[in-house]
């Protein structure tokens, strides 16, 4: 494990706890970018540039910026009165807290069947899209049916009703 | 040492948590799809990091995987966070405590 | 011999005063060093451009609208970025007292860095790559969807309702012509086959009774190249897409409250940005680093691109002085109404141009389909035109 992956890890990690602590939601929208620029840093070096480039272009690019318009359009940049937590949060923690220890525990149990250094993968972009209009083809043309249709979605549900303003 | 791949799994664990522990405990809507789209990161993290270190990575399923999940996820935090608009619109707030009945 | 070869050094001579230096380091450190060089000679030479670009730019612009720009800092004015640049470090740095000190902070860092990241892959020269990657394109792009995300961060965390508003603008704007610019490339992309720039340039290094192959002389890559040079002015707030940062609307837009060195980064963001995008246009569509003619190849290749570069800064001005401002709902309508529909067209037109083989018939063809629409869309847009009292819609 060399140097890099702590420091990103750490990038990743404190993004995305600043995320979700901060009160601010504007604040904890630039936390969250952060943490996605560490995910794109992770797999880049992991060697899937395809992937890391991709995370950024459409994480950062769009996503982040997504939740930056939601925020202010919903007025979200005013402090709740009630605080930032919900009554629940106690059980909320115990969940994840639960589901933490779950997943380590499979790790750790497991730890003995991962596989160790493995040469690193030669895949050009060539490659990737080969496999996209070959082997991959029908998870293509449903994504992108899916991906309009959740275009006409978002906008009618988010259009403004026309008798409101009557 | 052990495989490197322990690293990244643990990481992604950790990623996957906090942000379960965002969306249940947050009030806002919006932060609770920031930790729906933390997790769906975490997930992707998994796929690359066991497709890097598996036998065939020439056969591409693991990065496959995560680029239409990334796509999907986009896609997902667009029609939610139109639905985010909508409710704002209709009840003047955000807030999920606020939100417990199902009469309009 | 001794003359071509004398040629190919002068061509390769940033390559060949790289290797030297190198030369004085152990061998373990040559690779590292050899990209420190390169990384050191693009952050020297870019913003060296960008200061030649503003007097340029203010002389062109006092030409073209009837007066004489500066003058008096030292002959014709030459050296009026070096008074610019001794005014915006000295100047007090005001920060508005409500506003978000570490977002304030870091917009123009983070926007400038990622305007750098992309001079990484942009094939300067034969040889001359800093970053030889197998994504090149998409990294490129990965790097400019990152600048949206300053223009934001500068605009809300002033605690100004314009530079709120300019910021909001810019994004929408810029949200919306990064499709164009994306859709434009694959065009290119298609019919190189690759996604690495030294590819696609190599791809345009050929020549046909002396002419070259550039994209810009086929009929879909004309169309593609005036669909990227429109979204390429919109994504970089140019005029005539500048209403995010018009003087006139919202008083600077988002750098409103910005002043000093931290104004001087936001243009100095803008202009690079002018820059990154011309390269990748030239890249793209004017054959990077070749020469126009057969007989001119023994001018050495980065002279080629520069000067490529330097007259896409050139029509960018030109622009700038001739053209009035669009309002931003025009600006829209225009990205989602006729920019797009048309560069959509162009993909498919260019995939019938790859599939349909040499000869005559696919010039013909391409042409037609373009043209005809072309003209046809700029009819039916000037149909739907109904001249009534206006109608406003506000926001809650």
């Amino acid at each position: 494990m060399g140097i890099m992956f702590y420091l990103i890890a750490a990038l990743t990690l404190a993004g995305a706890l600043a995320a979700m602590t901060l009160k601010h939601l504007v604040h904890a929208a630039l936390a969250v970018t952060a943490a996605f620029a560490g995910l794109a840093l992770f797999f880049l070096n992991l060697d899937a540039q395809f992937a890391g480039f991709a995370q950024i272009l459409i994480y950062i690019g769009a996503v982040a910026i997504l939740i930056v318009f939601a925020i202010l359009l919903t007025r979200g940049a005013e402090l709740p009165k009630e605080g930032v937590f919900s009554r629940t949060w106690f059980v909320g923690m115990a969940i994840a807290a639960g589901i933490f220890a779950v997943l380590g525990w499979a790790i750790i149990a497991s730890a003995r069947a991962l596989p160790s250094e493995t040469v690193a993968p030669a895949v050009t972009v060539h490659d990737i899209g080969v496999a996209i209009v070959g082997r991959y083809v029908l998870p293509l043309e449903i994504v992108a049916l899916l991906l309009t249709a959740a275009t006409i979605g978002a906008v009618i549900v988010a259009l403004h009703e026309k008798e409101r303003a009557k | 040492m052990g495989s490197p791949l322990i690293g990244y799994l643990v990481v992604a664990a950790l990623l996957f948590s906090i942000g379960l522990a965002g969306a249940l405990v947050r009030r806002n809507a919006i932060m609770v799809l920031i930790g729906i789209e933390l997790m769906l990161n975490a997930a992707n993290l998994n796929f690359i990091a066991f497709w890097r270190y598996s036998p065939h990575p020439e056969a591409l399923t693991g990065m496959m995987f995560a680029i239409f999940s990334i796509a999907v996820a986009a896609a997902e935090a667009a029609v939610g966070l139109g639905l985010v608009i909508a409710i704002y619109r209709h009840a003047q707030t955000t807030d999920l405590d606020k939100m417990n009945r199902m009469k309009g | 011999m001794v003359a071509s070869s004398a040629v190919s050094n002068l061509d390769q001579i940033f390559i060949i005063l790289r290797d030297w230096v190198t030369h004085f380091f152990p061998t373990a450190w040559r690779p590292a060093i050899g990209v420190l060089l390169s990384v050191v000679a693009i952050v020297c030479v870019f913003p060296g451009l960008f200061a030649l670009t503003t007097i340029f730019e203010r002389k062109g612009l006092g030409r073209i609208q009837n007066r004489i720009g500066p003058n008096r800092v030292g002959p014709f004015g030459l050296f009026q970025p070096i008074a610019d640049g001794i005014k915006s470090l000295t100047k007090e740095d005001i920060i508005p007292t409500s506003a978000n000190g570490v977002v304030h902070f870091l917009a123009p860092v983070i926007l400038v860095v990622a305007v750098f990241m992309g001079f990484a892959v942009l094939p300067m020269g034969r040889n001359m790559v800093l970053v030889d990657m197998d994504a090149g394109l998409l990294f490129f792009f990965a790097m400019g969807a990152s600048t949206e995300l300053s223009v934001f961060m500068a605009g809300w965390s002033s605690r100004n309702k314009y530079s709120l508003l300019g910021a909001m603008r810019a994004v929408a704007q810029m949200i919306s012509y990064e499709i164009v610019l994306l859709l434009s490339s694959v065009a290119v992309v298609m019919i190189a086959g690759s996604l690495r720039p030294e590819k696609i340039v190599d791809a345009q290094n050929q020549y046909s009774y002396g002419l070259p192959h550039w994209y810009i002389f086929t009929p879909w890559g004309l169309a593609a190249f005036v669909m990227y040079a429109i979204a390429a002015t919109a994504e970089t707030n140019r005029s005539p897409f500048d209403l995010p940062e018009g003087e006139s609307e919202l008083v600077a837009g988002y750098h409103t409250e910005y002043s000093g060195f931290k104004f001087a980064l936001f243009f100095l963001g803008e202009y690079l940005a002018m820059f990154s995008i011309s390269g990748l246009g030239t890249t793209l569509f004017l054959g990077g680093w070749s020469a126009p003619l057969e007989a001119l190849s023994f001018v050495p290749s980065w002279i080629w691109f520069f000067g490529k570069v330097m007259m896409s800064i050139f029509v960018f001005i030109w622009m700038r002085g001739t053209l009035p401002r669009l309002r931003q709902d025009q600006l829209m309508n225009f990205a989602w109404k006729f920019v797009l529909p048309f560069t959509l067209l162009d993909l498919l037109v260019t995939a019938m141009w790859r599939f349909m083989g040499e000869g005559w018939l696919r010039w013909v063809v391409s042409t037609v389909i373009l043209a005809g629409t072309y003209v046809l869309m700029g009819r039916a847009g000037m149909y739907r035109k109904h001249f009534a009292p206006r109608t406003y819609r506000y926001a809650e």
